[in-house]
């Protein structure tokens, strides 16, 4: 790790001021920057801790009935506090890494890295959501836009994240062996206006919506819905882990499953 | 019977106090006063020339003291080769140099270049980054077929080739040939044995240091046998005779043979150490562990048994490839053949048995003994083997077995080794009372309910321990003796100091050893310390690895506590006026044989070291002794596995439901502490099976870089186990009566959860089926299901 600066500011303006210097890098969990950092693969002048600003902490449900998490809210605590409202969300932050990832790593530093194998990107994307920043709204259809690629600019933050609550729905993980992380994780969101697939780890496009597995669930959602569908197509990750063809299978088996699962 | 103390009793291990408290002291708590830090620059292709170093930006960076390239280590040894294998023409094995620092080319990605010394570890490291690399990347070698092609890259120039030696071992062609043309079944496997990465949870450390008034060396070292590295590393690398070098191998955080070679950075930092006159210290990171510590395994095989009409098994026959990496790390030839082929006879007393093995020079990582070394192999062959052999013919797997049992002891095998005992019957027979074989149905029947495909696999598994008889060995090419050390000093006051040459780093010595002293005697094992890891303060031994240290180190122990009893003897009949010969020793009581006379055993000692009332001009004062023990037989612990396990036939994902062990390991010392070493045993071998994998892609770029991608077992990938070590056939050869339990788990498992996936996929209507390479990873089963 190189040396940096460390600047800790308790509210959205302060933080933004000191994003806004050259180099200077938001730090959320870190769970992903402060490895590659000691590994000499970053090298921020700056490290701006979203930490402290407690309006960005914390789990609560606006009047539209969304469930509002805080962009820099741990997965332990979306896991505990979203859980009447959102069990889906909650049971999907419930079995990101392990406890100690649970308790540092946060929604907005994850939606900001957007790792083609997270588990977040499924459930924002799934679910519709909005990712608030400082400057703006986004729709979750238009936030995700491949591989560790955002819609957000330059020192713009993930201030919150709005999740419509569905009426089912479900996350279905499978883990890759060595990092635990999605092989293939497909979360199925049932909406009265129609069903939400959103699936991630698959594609090196990072997380997709699978357009055919929707039609065919908004029509009868049923896992036989899911089985008359032939695996999805597109860029599938091909790695030591997993063929493309063997993640395209996974895709259909955990929707599936997770129909099955979302009752 | 279970006892409370001394041998047989599942005391508990005391040296766990000062591990689970954060109280060991480990080579990375070693600072020393003015250490320097030395970070490598480490080859990043598998294969290039070196056509230019340029240190000189580097040189100026804060905190550089000297930056060493491989130039200024020229007049200086490579890093030796212990054992030397000779091929079916009777040449000795290709022996390329191993310089410490790249000389000329490099042949793996993490093959170290430039040693760059500085103030902090982190200026060592930047310095590093700002050295400039003139590499040509040349084209690498590594798949083991296209290296012994013609035409292929060369790892090492001056080699005619890649191949390391040609090995054949066993019956003779005319046999062999026999026993298969007269078969009325052949079966034929061809299975890869994953290469795998160590992984101790205490990465590699290393600190030079030295003293110009004394011109002495001395290095602490993550070390599993710290006398072997003060001889190699001395003799052979550096020049400095053993007197004026001490190697000191403190608390070590496992090992599994990954510490016990002679590896560079340890010739480096003492070299750089006496250079600079400045202790010098290098520490692994977990990355850099993954790409210098040797790997393990990677064999490719082809294995075929013949058996007559009745399933007598008449042959067995193997060619294998044996990865060796980039260079021959210390005891890497003997793994793949006297490690390996001595135990492919199995339990079973198959007439003819024939071993070859090619070892090849690839542009990997170098691959030596790995928890098994070799027997893991053979053991993994030919069990997978014999359960194929079984399915083909329509026979029980446990009565084939069982049928072709060597029951007859000793029993010398076709690939030179003598079994002095055991009873396979026996251990088959525990196992199956532990398994409840006849439920098995009704457990698939429910598994089927739940879409699950459910296997079982058994196997046996036997190996040899208690390394090693000097004189064969030597015959076969070691260049060491592996006998094994213990000095017994007694205190004044009756406490006793254990010198062992034999190192735990992990296996409880201090714990099991101290039973064995204190249960010869009948004092409190608290009465005993053991001391080991120390050059300086142990007598010269060979350290730990291959299941030895109880048999071999234990033995050396056993013999030099009975001279200590010989004498204290001496000295009760002394005092006692009583004769020598009618003195008893019992619960740490000397007493005259038919009398009420009776001193304590500190009342001895006492007189050992006060000689007021002495018989001097018998012998001599004091109560210390050392023994060298070397075995003249390896010992053969062998056992029965079985593993039952769940297929998910949509995804491929093999759950392990259960994993029985029923080991014979000789007479036990603790209980509890062989259960501990089977355990992890399993644990690694279910590991292999399933998980664990090194993977290169065709450049040698090591895609298995980090626990990211190189898939480490956890709890919750492993069953509740049941073991046992109840069957106890003594050895007959050394005085314990032990075996040797640190590798079973890890020899005898693999097989056991492939014959279970296996027989998952046979049952579940997958008749294609019949052998999965490990690791059975979810991807792998699923596209054997599907292909």
């Amino acid at each position: 790790m190189y040396n940096f600066e460390f600047a800790k500011p308790s509210s959205i303006a302060e933080a933004v001021e000191a994003l806004g210097h050259d180099e200077a890098q938001a730090l959320g969990g870190g769970q992903t920057l402060l490895p590659t950092m000691k590994q000499r693969l970053a090298a921020p002048a700056t490290l701006v801790s979203l930490n402290g600003i407690s309006e960005m902490i914390g789990v609560c449900v606006n009047d539209a009935g969304e469930v509002c998490i805080g962009g820099a809210t741990p997965h332990a605590t979306v896991a505990r506090e979203a859980q009447a409202q959102y069990p889906a969300l909650a049971a999907l932050a419930n079995r990101i890494g392990d406890p100690a990832v649970r308790s540092r790593g946060t929604i907005g530093g994850s939606l900001a890295n957007n790792d083609p194998s997270a588990c977040y990107p499924a459930a924002a994307l799934g679910s519709g959501a909005t990712i608030k920043t400082n400057t703006r709204d986004i729709a979750a259809d238009d936030y995700f836009q491949g591989m560790f690629e955002t819609a957000l600019e330059e020192g713009e933050i993930i201030t919150e994240v709005r999740f419509p609550v569905p009426e089912k729905a479900n996350y279905q993980k499978f883990v890759q062996p060595a990092s635990r992380f999605a092989l293939v994780g497909v979360f199925v969101a049932k909406f009265a206006d129609g069903v939400r697939v959103a699936v991630t780890g698959a594609s090196s496009n990072g997380v997709f919506r699978w357009a055919e597995a929707e039609a065919a669930l908004s029509a009868d959602f049923s896992k036989a819905a899911v089985e008359g569908l032939s695996a999805p197509a597109g860029d599938m990750i091909s790695d030591l882990h997993g063929s493309g063809d063997y993640r395209a299978h996974l895709v259909k088996v955990m929707t599936g499953r997770a129909v099955a699962a979302a009752g | 019977m279970p006892t409370d103390h001394g041998i047989g009793a599942s005391s508990k291990r005391r040296e766990d106090l000062r591990f689970l408290t954060g109280r060991g002291r480990y080579t990375d708590d070693i600072n020393l006063q003015g250490q320097a830090f030395v970070h490598f620059l480490r080859s990043d292709v598998a294969h290039g020339r070196i056509n230019g170093i340029d240190t000189s930006e580097a040189e100026k960076m804060p905190g550089v003291i000297r930056i060493f390239t491989g130039a200024d280590f020229e007049g200086v040894g490579g890093i030796p080769c212990g054992w030397q294998v000779t091929d079916r023409e009777g040449n000795p094995m290709r022996e390329p140099p191993h310089p410490v620092l790249a000389q000329g080319k490099v042949r793996h990605v993490g093959d170290p270049i430039v040693g760059v010394v500085a103030e902090t570890a982190a200026q060592a490291r930047s310095a590093a980054e700002a050295v400039v690399l003139d590499i040509e990347e040349l084209p690498a070698v590594v798949d083991m077929r296209k290296a012994l092609a013609d035409g292929s890259a060369k790892v090492h120039d001056e080699l005619d080739g890649n191949l390391c030696y040609d090995w054949v071992f066993g019956s003779d062609d005319a046999a062999i040939d026999e026993a298969f043309s007269k078969a009325a079944h052949v079966t034929t496997l061809e299975l890869t044995n994953n290469r795998l990465s160590p992984n101790a949870m205490e990465p590699r450390v290393a600190v030079g240091d030295y003293s110009w008034a004394s011109d002495e060396s001395t290095l602490y070292t993550t070390s599993q046998n710290p006398h072997v590295i003060r001889l190699l590393m001395g003799a052979f690398v550096l020049g400095i005779p053993e007197h004026k070098l001490r190697v000191i191998a403190p608390d070590v955080g496992g090992g599994f043979g990954s510490k016990i070679y002679h590896y560079a950075e340890e010739a480096f930092c003492t070299f750089a150490a006496k250079q600079l006159r400045r202790p010098v210290k290098w520490t692994s990171t977990r990355s850099e562990a993954f790409i210098s510590d040797a790997h393990g395994r990677d064999h490719i095989t082809t294995i075929q048994l013949a058996m007559d009409a009745e399933n007598n098994f008449l042959g067995v026959r193997t060619d294998t490839l044996a990865n060796m990496g980039a260079y021959l790390s210390t005891f890497a030839p003997s793994i793949p053949t006297y490690l390996h082929g001595t135990l492919m006879a199995g339990n079973y007393k198959t007439p003819a048995v024939q071993v070859n093995v090619k070892a090849v020079f690839t542009n990997t990582v170098p691959v030596d003994a790995y928890r098994g070394a070799g027997r893991p192999e053979a053991t993994y062959q030919l069990e997978r083997l014999i359960d194929k052999a079984a399915r083909e013919v329509g026979a029980d797997p446990v009565a084939l077995r069982r049928q072709n049992f060597i029951t007859q002891f000793p029993y010398a095998t076709p690939v030179a080794v003598e079994y002095d005992t055991g009873d396979y019957n026996a251990t088959m027979d525990k196992l199956l009372e532990m398994i409840d074989r006849d439920g098995f149905e009704a457990r698939a029947e429910a598994s089927r309910k739940a879409g699950k495909l459910r296997g079982l696999g058994i196997n046996c598994y036997i190996e040899a321990c208690g390394i090693a008889p000097s004189a064969l060995v030597g015959q076969l090419g070691a260049r060491a003796g592996l006998y094994e050390s213990a000095t017994v000093r007694v205190n004044a006051t009756g406490g006793l100091v254990v010198m062992t040459g034999s190192h735990s780093h992990g296996q409880g010595h201090e714990t099991s050893f101290a039973q064995v002293v204190a249960d010869m005697i009948g004092i409190p094992e608290n009465m005993v310390e053991i001391v080991h890891g120390d050059t300086a303060n142990t007598p010269m031994g060979m350290g730990t690895y291959g299941s030895r240290s109880l048999a071999v180190g234990g033995s050396a122990m056993v013999r030099a506590t009975e001279k200590i009893i010989a004498k204290a003897k001496k000295i009760a009949a002394h005092l006692m006026e009583a004769s020598e010969g009618d003195i008893e020793l019992k619960d740490g009581q000397f007493s005259v044989a038919g009398t009420d006379k009776s001193v304590a055993w500190g009342d001895v000692t006492l007189a050992a070291y006060v000689p007021h009332n002495y018989p001097l001009d018998e012998i001599e004062p004091g109560l210390e002794e050392t023994a060298f023990y070397d075995p003249n037989n390896f010992t053969y612990p062998s056992g029965a596995y079985a593993c039952e396990v769940e297929v998910d036939p949509e995804t491929g994902k093999v759950q392990v439901m259960g994993f029985a062990a029923a080991d014979d390991f000789g007479n036990i010392v603790n209980p509890m502490i062989v259960s501990g070493q089977v355990h992890g045993g399993l644990a690694q071998g279910i590991g292999q099976a399933l998980l664990e994998n090194v993977a290169y892609d065709e450049n040698g770029q090591l895609l298995s870089a980090s626990y990211m991608d190189y898939a480490m077992p956890r709890a919750d990938d492993l069953p509740f186990y049941k073991v046992d070590h109840s069957s106890v056939t003594p050895c007959t050869h050394n005085p314990l009566g032990v075996k040797g339990c640190g590798e079973a788990g890890a020899i005898g498992s693999p097989p056991a959860v492939v014959n279970a996936v296996v027989d998952a996929l046979q049952r579940g209507g997958y008749a294609h089926v019949t052998h999965i390479d490990m690791p059975l990873t979810p991807a792998r089963v699923w596209s054997a299901m599907n292909g």
